[in-house]
């Protein structure tokens, strides 16, 4: 999945940092960011926020047939990890050993590289999460 | 608004359709429907075509005036129509709305994928798309993998079984061994089901549906002038549409498609029907577990209750609610665009008593059910028999 680099570089700041917002009119919390609350419309009110990375897997599975950027490093590990400030995010779970990624393990984000466009190419990183 | 029918409805065979490119099948589907619903071309006022990445697949834009073209329908309005794996479904609904509001007369709808020109992994790249291209595609969460995470959770919640799950794609083969349209011609058993290569745990080959080729057509025209054409036009008694978020981590619930559950509700309450009413449905089981889902959000059944249901044969053609009489997605075929579309022309063909050995007895009122992506768009429609 070739893309300009401008899509990586805009975003950096939440692959990279895990940096979320909150809507301060309602108080809650969103990772990926937003700039319209969905709850209050018109009415919101972001400030950025950084999150803990600290959650739990809501749910998780094994992907064994990758999308195209992906066909090197599958099979990997992804779930809907719970983050303790409220939003639920999707993200890759690295570093379980033996032990099994399963509903309810507790995790955190770790930075890692996410694949490269070809050898040469942009190396892509990205928030992963790794069990606790 | 004024009541609107179904008055013909064409499909090609579905499947690995090497010979015919994109247009071959429009056309071959278009040309059905327009003798089916007894119209000349020149008749047609409105064309809504649907694809969902027709792009990505064969590098071809601007579908609904090559789909138009092909089926023979000279310098007619055509608009592309593009909701995921929705398309066809929305198609029929912008259609069923450009009729209601006696705007037009004749419409007609048409919905093809050719997916078989690309490798596996470019479908799965481009079938991504369905999803959050910046949060779950970037990361390589494929669309077996959201539905994979949505089986993990409804095991977890209800205990669902791949038994079970496997259970929907055997009774979907054997539906589709009785429509020759159908992809599938071959029965299969739960145990070849749990053994087929895993794609993405807990889901299995056989839980998916195929990448398919393949085109279906509708003709929609006013009720009260339909009969004109048709001796048995079949009436849109509902029409309803919801959304959701697109990313599957920003839902309150992985177990339940709020935007299905939300649609049936609509559907239901604009046709004065409920769930016991509906005798056969079509519903949109891209995986199995979504067919569980599908049975749980429509009403059909409790939360938690339809994966048992499906497996002691409730839900078989003449049983309790015959399901997916097609074969469905996963039986009949996938070609995402088309898919929305020929729901619609399957509960035509038994509503009208001519599904031949899939027939469901007595059927007089049918339920199409068409979702885009992880369930970010839902289209239901409620289709009956008028005597
Ligand atoms: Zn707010």
């Amino acid at each position: 999945m070739e893309r300009a680099s401008a899509s990586l570089w805009r975003r950096i700041n939440e692959r990279y940092n895990l940096v979320g917002n909150k809507c301060e009119n309602c108080g809650r919390i969103y990772f990926p960011k937003r700039i319209v609350c969905r709850q209050c419309g018109r009415k919101t009110k972001m400030t950025e926020t950084k999150l803990s990375g600290n959650g739990k897997v809501y749910a998780v599975t094994k992907i064994r047939v990758p999308a195209q950027a992906f066909k090197d490093s599958a099979p990997y590990t992804v779930a809907v990890v719970e983050l303790e400030e409220g939003p639920r995010v999707e993200g890759h779970v690295v570093d379980a050993g033996n032990g099994e990624v399963k509903i309810g393990t507790k995790v955190h984000s770790v930075f890692r590289k996410m694949h490269a466009d070809g050898e040469e190419g942009l190396i892509y990183y990205h928030f992963k999460f790794e069990p606790v | 608004m004024r009541d609107v029918a179904v008055i013909g409805a064409g499909l090609t065979r579905f499947g690995e359709r090497w010979e015919h490119g994109l247009r071959e099948l429009i056309a071959e589907a278009g040309m059905q429907a327009i003798m089916d619903a007894n119209i000349e071309s020149k008749d047609i006022q409105i064309v809504y075509g649907s694809t969902m990445a027709s792009g990505r697949f064969v590098g071809q834009e601007h579908l609904a005036a090559l789909l138009a073209d092909q089926m023979g329908f000279k310098n007619v309005p055509a608009v592309r129509v593009e909701n995921a794996c929705a398309s066809g479904g929305s198609a029929v609904r912008q259609g069923y709305i450009a009729v209601a509001s006696g705007m037009y007369d004749i419409a007609v709808i048409g919905g093809v994928e050719k997916m078989t020109d690309v490798t596996t992994a470019e479908a799965t790249t481009a079938l991504g798309g369905a999803g959050d291209q910046e949060w779950e595609l970037a990361q390589g969460i494929t669309f077996p993998g959201l539905y994979a995470l949505i089986a993990n959770r409804h095991m977890h919640e209800y205990k669902t079984t791949e038994e079970q799950m496997a259970s929907v794609a055997v009774k979907n083969h054997r539906n589709a061994i009785k429509n020759k349209y159908a992809q599938f011609h071959k029965e299969i058993t739960i145990d070849e089901v749990l053994k087929s290569k895993i794609v993405s745990d807990p889901l299995k080959v056989l839980d998916c549906s195929p990448i398919s080729d393949g085109a279906a057509v509708i003709v929609l025209a006013p009720l009260e002038s339909a009969k004109k054409y048709n001796d048995t036009p079949i009436k849109i008694a509902a029409s309803a549409q919801a959304s959701d978020t697109l990313a599957l981590a920003d839902r309150d619930s992985l177990t339940e498609l709020k935007a299905t559950r939300l649609a049936g509700r609509d559907a239901y309450a604009k046709a004065r029907l409920k769930p016991t009413d509906i005798n056969v449905a079509e519903v949109h089981d891209c995986f199995t577990i979504a067919e569980i889902l599908a049975m749980e959000d429509l009403d059909f059944y409790g939360k938690g209750k339809a994966a048992k249901a499906i497996e002691d044969g409730e839900t078989e053609i003449n049983g309790k609610i015959s399901i997916n009489t097609s074969g469905g997605l996963k039986g009949c075929g996938h070609p995402v665009g088309a898919t929305g579309v020929k729901q619609i022309a399957e509960i035509v063909t038994q509503l009208r008593g001519e599904a031949g050995e899939r027939q469901v007895a007595g059927a007089e009122v049918g339920l199409t059910h068409n979702v885009g992506g992880s369930g970010a768009t839902a289209v239901v429609h409620i289709l009956n028999r008028v005597n």
